[in-house]
């Protein structure tokens, strides 16, 4: 198992935004993540990759645990992520977006005052072109359309060759057509890579042709998880989320 | 004026504006990773001229001592930011914001006593820099050598940290946290490291500065206060976390100054402040900041006002108290209550700014300032009976805000924060400076409250009424009537002076705010009470009571890190 | 929002904990209030508690110290000799931080609290007049030492203050008399952007004029307190070539305006007089960078003559083992002030006793004889008036054929004090 997840729990205040959620994630399978506004899904990937720290249950990378560790220790052991508003550096290059994310592995400080070696911006350039930047190395990344946008995320958070993938609404605010782009991109990636990814998602029809299986989130609860077809035909999946206009 | 007046005064300019560079980078380069708003900066400038001033004296390496006494003043001071970044503020960046600033405030307290007490409140002339005693003939004028080595260093200094920043690894982790740093924290990239190799570095920068000024300056113990402020207008006319913004802003700055002492001499006070209401009204993030950058008041937004409704029994049961037993405390204990609810009052006004409003004000001491010389000169001068004057200064504050509103609420955050106190300093310097209506820097004397009303203990009773209606009516409201604040305290001490309009007056109210609690109303007039009867006590028992009190507020900040009240709160929890 | 350390905070839960907390610190200042009004009152035995409010802190805090140093020498030798009608005297040090409103606090705290019989101290003319503000309102006695703005005995005067050392308006006027004698045409001024800069400047100007029609003035230069950064200053008075450069400018501004001056050629090229800057507390920091040839009042104790001067000198520096200051001379001089005023009030002092006491009255000094006048309550205590010059043994600028001007040649008259006090 990459990726096992027991008896989370997260509140804030009286408020429980996640209530004893327990998953296990197989290598290279591709899990969706849905569940109406506010079912918890953000904190849960808060919480898996340390940027909240969870008040109960346990967190495994492999036979590692992760919870209770700080978020750089957890993105150096291969839990990466994207953001649901697009986060890059907008007056870096995109090259240099890129080299942020590859620094962690620059661990004696003093290297850190030495330019960036050939090799490093080599790699750099190479995840560059893997998602179809390369003609904009150069530029900043705040000149970049959106969905290029969405695409130095996605380059971002392969940069320390993750084993686990987080994407937090990868596709959110594109046009339908730019979203099957990326996510055949995200795909294409993550079998030839073996990588384990879960992502949150508004669109349906992303969710149900790109996920191999499903996990509906509601109040901080698991409330079902199965394959595309069986959370379809799910009665209270039916009643509490596709029933609210989706 | 002269071709070589121009010259030689632009050179002047160039050479101030090289010592304000070397400061504010620093300052904005810790802003800008780390989003601490450092008070403290202008000390660890004062401390490296210090240390700067004693240890040439100890060294004997001839005409090198005070060239060695500087590199190691400023890296000592680099070495005690290190201290205070991992013994103090590393313990409270879980906290809002906010209080990394009060804790900052508490360490000028204590700085500025560590150096009274270690060299003493007399001014000393340093050094002077071997090599560069002279001076040159320029344009048929003398300039001296040392400031036109000066004028070479920052470029130099400006030069190696833009080598720094674009040209190594550990630069590019710099802008992208100066973006991003929670993000750059998600990368991989510990977080802990950066912001302390971070505020390190500002320490030496602010060190630096302090030791370039002793051959030029005398150490005086309020060198830190001096400079701070300025320091501060520098930073925001570049745009808050941009090295070179401050390089363009130190330069503009530094070269108005100088134009200004030909053309307007009697606007010393004021001059840069009007610089920077004028950049930020036209340019609100800054000469090369960004718009939508960096937040400092991040902290005010996230912490939505709950308004913290007190049951009524122990309202009542606080009020009653209030009135029952004043009767039975001496003259200067009456005194000193009216002194705590005017500035529960401003205090809980000022926190309606920022709990509910978001906002943080630096300039909250023009309301209060302006309503104490509202009232005090509508009875002095217009002539009214006390009580209505009493009425008549809320609404004077009010129009001034009004004014000032206009111009500031379009502005978020900490630009926002920055021209309330360009506003403070010019309606500072506009009382300071007027002196036939406000009798300048020796204050409105003579305003005293008619017979009938003397005796301390109805005068208390009167401030009650109007404090403890005050702080009701926010509570009721949420909303932040700016000037609100009314001054009872003016009529017991009978005179106002500017010092009422100042950035330290607007920033007691803000540390009596974050240490009550800015999570709720109650938590201002707790932290009012707090502070002043601190302040009372301490006073009385000992000299340094600016290191007692910092060292009160530094334990304070880090056992509540949410206030007292939050953090009283959030123990029941 | 991305889960940024969600400060969210819970809505549900219940108040108590706070208002607990508001309550408890509301008992707590309560009895904190109650135990400091439980100070019991003097007994006849006790001590005489004289309060001494000065800026020990802030903008004022280097002069302070020396002055401190000898009020407690002064209070000693009283006390040493049975005090003052069989009672010691006690003073109560508090640091006004350069505030008014500091000062105020403890002007009350003082009186109402410690049962002081007078107040006493200053050294910013802004504190002074607050601290005699609240004195005349709530009838109390105010020695003031140091503030030298003459409002506080002019125009702003009132029966209880009295005030030790020379005003602006006598220093402003005995150097504008030595001045005058040089006929000087072009003059400049530079001073700090507050009242006593320009009062300062004013006087002298004004008494110059009257003695040298011809005069013009060609510049006044107004630098923030305590943050001049002198080199364009010194740019600009360079271009307006006068012939003589007044300075009132005190402290570290007067340091760092020095050195730049200096690199630049200003005192080459310009006749300088300096208000105040002869005494140790402005020349001694300067060391051998102090500027010679200036026309300066100031205080030359190394050169002082009378014995009972050179003894004072010798007891305070075997004391505080420095040299003094002037502000030890007027720390001195006001003790002795105070208890003989307290001498000729009697046994039971209050503020009229004291008041009466105070007007005309001669106090023996260590510099001679000085009286407080009745008019204004004035002391007549003089400066010295004097041309600067390096001292190279002891590596400090003095001060050199000086010349002691009592307060009575530059005072105006009673008539002249009965017309300001009616005008103002």
């Amino acid at each position: 198992m990459m990726l096992r997840v027991r008896d989370l729990r997260k509140a804030f205040g009286g408020v429980h935004a996640v209530d004893g959620v327990s998953l296990e994630l197989p290598r290279g399978e591709i899990r969706a993540l849905i569940g109406p506004n506010g079912a918890g899904k953000t904190t849960l990937f808060n919480v898996l990759t340390g940027q909240l720290a969870p008040d109960a249950g346990d967190v495994w990378l492999g036979g590692e645990r992760l919870s209770g560790l700080p978020p750089h220790a957890i993105w150096r052991r291969g839990v990466s992520r994207t953001f649901q508003i697009t986060a890059t550096f907008a007056t870096l290059s995109v090259l240099e977006n890129v080299q942020v994310a590859r620094l962690s592995h620059a661990r004696r400080s003093l290297a850190l005052l030495t330019p960036a070696g050939r090799l490093e911006v080599e790699r750099a350039r190479a995840l560059l072109a893997l998602v179809g930047l390369a003609a904009q190395t150069e530029r900043p990344a705040g000149v970049l359309a959106y969905g290029d946008l969405k695409k130095l995320e996605l380059a971002i958070a392969l940069a320390n060759d993750p084993a686990v993938l987080l994407l937090d609404e990868p596709t959110a605010g594109m046009a339908p057509a730019e979203r099957g782009e990326l996510m055949r991109l995200v795909v294409g990636i993550a079998r030839e890579r073996a990588l384990t990814v879960l992502f949150t998602e508004h669109d349906m029809d992303v969710v149900f042709t790109v996920a191999d299986r499903v996990l509906v989130l509601h109040q901080g609860r698991v409330i079902a998880d199965g394959t595309p077809a069986e959370v379809r035909g799910d009665a209270t999946v039916q009643q509490v989320y596709l029933g609210e206009g989706a | 004026m002269s071709a070589s007046l121009l010259l030689v005064q632009l050179l002047s300019g160039l050479a101030h504006a090289m010592v304000l560079f070397l400061i504010a980078s620093g300052l904005s380069l810790i802003f800008g990773v780390t989003r601490i708003v450092n008070f403290a900066h202008g000390s660890f400038y004062m401390l490296a001229a210090y240390l700067t001033y004693s240890l040439a004296a100890r060294l004997s390496l001839g005409g090198a001592s005070f060239y060695a006494a500087g590199l190691a003043a400023a890296l000592l001071v680099g070495l005690l930011g290190l201290v205070v970044e991992v013994g103090l503020l590393r313990r409270v960046y879980g906290a809002p914001e906010l209080y990394q600033l009060l804790l900052t405030f508490a360490l000028v307290l204590v700085i500025a006593d560590l150096v009274r007490w270690a060299w003493g409140t007399e001014n000393l002339t340093g050094p002077v820099a071997p090599g560069l005693t002279g001076a040159v003939p320029i344009a048929g004028q003398l300039f001296p050598t040392y400031d036109l080595a000066l004028i070479a260093l920052g470029p130099l200094v400006a030069l190696g940290l833009w080598a720094l920043f674009y040209r190594t690894r550990y630069g590019i982790l710099i802008r992208a946290a100066t973006l991003d740093r929670e993000m750059v924290a998600v990368l991989g990239v510990n977080e802990a490291a950066l912001f302390t190799s971070v505020f390190v570095l500002g320490s030496v920068l602010a060190g630096l500065a302090g030791a370039l000024q002793v051959p030029r300056q005398a150490l005086t113990t309020v060198m830190d206060t001096a400079i701070i402020t300025e320091a501060f207008v520098v930073v925001v006319v570049g745009g808050m976390g941009s090295v070179f913004g401050a390089l363009l802003s130190a330069i503009l700055i530094g070269v108005i100054d100088a134009f200004g002492v030909l053309v307007l001499p009697r606007a010393s006070l004021v001059l840069i402040f009007v610089v920077m209401a004028v950049v930020l009204i036209v340019r609100p993030w800054g000469l090369l900041g960004r718009p939508g950058g960096p937040d400092a008041a991040g902290a005010g937004t996230t912490l939505a006002a709950d308004g913290g409704r007190v049951p009524r029994g122990l309202v009542a049961a606080l009020v009653a108290a209030l009135v029952v037993i004043p009767p039975l405390l001496p003259p200067f204990a009456l005194w000193l209550l009216v002194e705590v609810l005017a500035f529960a009052l401003f205090a809980a006004s000022l926190h309606l700014l920022m709990g509910a409003g978001g906002m943080v004000s630096f300039g909250h001491a023009a309301a209060f300032g302006l309503g104490a010389y509202g009232a005090a000169l509508l009875m002095l001068q217009a002539g009214w009976p006390m009580p209505l004057a009493f009425a008549g200064a809320p609404l004077v504050a009010a129009a001034c805000s009004v004014v000032i509103g206009f111009f500031c609420v379009r502005l978020s955050s900490i630009y926002f924060a920055m021209l309330t106190l360009a506003f403070t300093q010019i309606a500072y310097a506009i009382v300071h400076q007027w002196y036939d209506l406000t009798g300048g820097d020796n204050g409105l004397l003579g305003v005293w409250p008619p017979p009938w009303l003397a005796p301390p203990l109805r005068y208390y009773y009167l401030a009650l009424l109007a404090c403890g209606g005050g702080v009701a009516l926010l509570a009721l409201i949420e909303r932040a009537p700016f000037g609100l604040t009314l001054r009872a305290a003016v009529y017991l001490k009978g005179s106002v002076f500017p010092e009422s309009l100042t950035v330290g007056v607007s920033i007691q109210p803000l540390v009596m705010v974050l240490l009550g609690g800015v999570e709720t109303l109650a938590g201002a007039p707790v932290g009012a009470a707090v502070y002043k009867l601190l302040d009372t006590v301490v006073t009385r028992y000992t000299e340094y009571w600016q290191a007692v009190l910092g060292g009160i507020l530094i334990l304070l900040v880090v056992a509540f890190p949410r206030g007292i009240v939050g953090s009283l709160r959030s123990a029941r929890r | 929002m991305r889960g940024r350390g969600a400060r969210v905070l819970g809505r549900g839960g219940v108040r108590r904990q706070e208002t607990l907390a508001s309550v408890s610190c509301a008992l707590a200042a309560t009895c904190l209030v109650l135990a400091l009004g439980a100070v019991p009152p003097a007994r006849t035995q006790a001590p005489i508690k004289i309060g001494e409010i000065n800026s020990y802190s802030g903008i004022g805090a280097p002069f302070t110290l020396p002055y401190r140093q000898a009020v407690e020498m002064a209070v000693d030798e009283i006390n040493a000799k049975g005090g003052v009608h069989g009672r010691t005297l006690e003073v109560l040090f508090r640091d006004d931080r350069g505030q008014p409103a500091e000062a105020i606090k403890h002007a009350q705290e003082l009186v109402a609290v410690d049962r002081v019989t007078l107040l006493a101290g200053g050294f910013l003319s802004n504190v002074g007049l607050a601290i005699s503000d609240w004195a005349r309102q709530h009838k109390v006695m105010y020695v003031a030492a140091e503030p030298l703005t003459e409002a506080l005995t002019w125009s702003k005067g009132h029966p209880y203050v009295v005030r030790v050392r020379p005003n602006t308006y006598e220093q402003g006027r005995m150097l504008a008399e030595k001045a005058a004698r040089l006929k000087h045409v072009r003059w400049a001024a530079i001073g700090p952007n507050y009242e006593y800069g320009k009062r300062a400047w004013e006087t002298f100007r004004d008494r110059l004029k009257e003695l040298e029609p011809g005069m013009q003035v060609v510049g006044e230069h107004w630098p923030a307190l305590g943050k001049i950064e002198p080199g364009p200053y010194v740019t600009a008075i360079l271009n307006q070539s006068p012939d003589a450069l007044y300075v009132s400018l005190f402290g570290s501004d007067w340091l760092a305006f020095v050195r730049e001056a200096e690199k630049r050629g200003l005192f080459q090229k310009m006749f300088v007089v300096g208000l105040l800057l002869g005494e140790p507390e402005y020349i001694d920091p300067l060391k051998t960078e102090a500027p010679e040839g200036m026309l300066v009042t100031g205080y030359p104790w190394y050169d002082i003559g009378q014995p009972a001067h050179r003894q004072f000198v010798e007891r305070f520096m075997k004391r505080a083992d420095r040299e003094p200051r002037l502000g030890s001379l007027v720390g001195y001089i006001t003790v002795l002030s105070i208890a003989e005023a307290l001498r000729r009030a009697g046994p039971d002092p209050d503020a009229d006793r004291l008041s009466a006491a105070f007007r005309g009255l001669p106090v023996t000094t260590p510099i001679g004889t000085i009286t407080f006048r009745a008019i204004d309550g004035q002391s007549t205590m003089g400066a010295w008036v004097g041309t600067t010059k390096l001292d190279r043994k002891r590596g400090v600028g003095i001060m050199v054929n000086h010349e002691y001007v009592p307060g009575e040649r530059v005072l105006p008259s009673d008539e002249e004090i009965r017309k300001m006090r009616g005008g103002g």
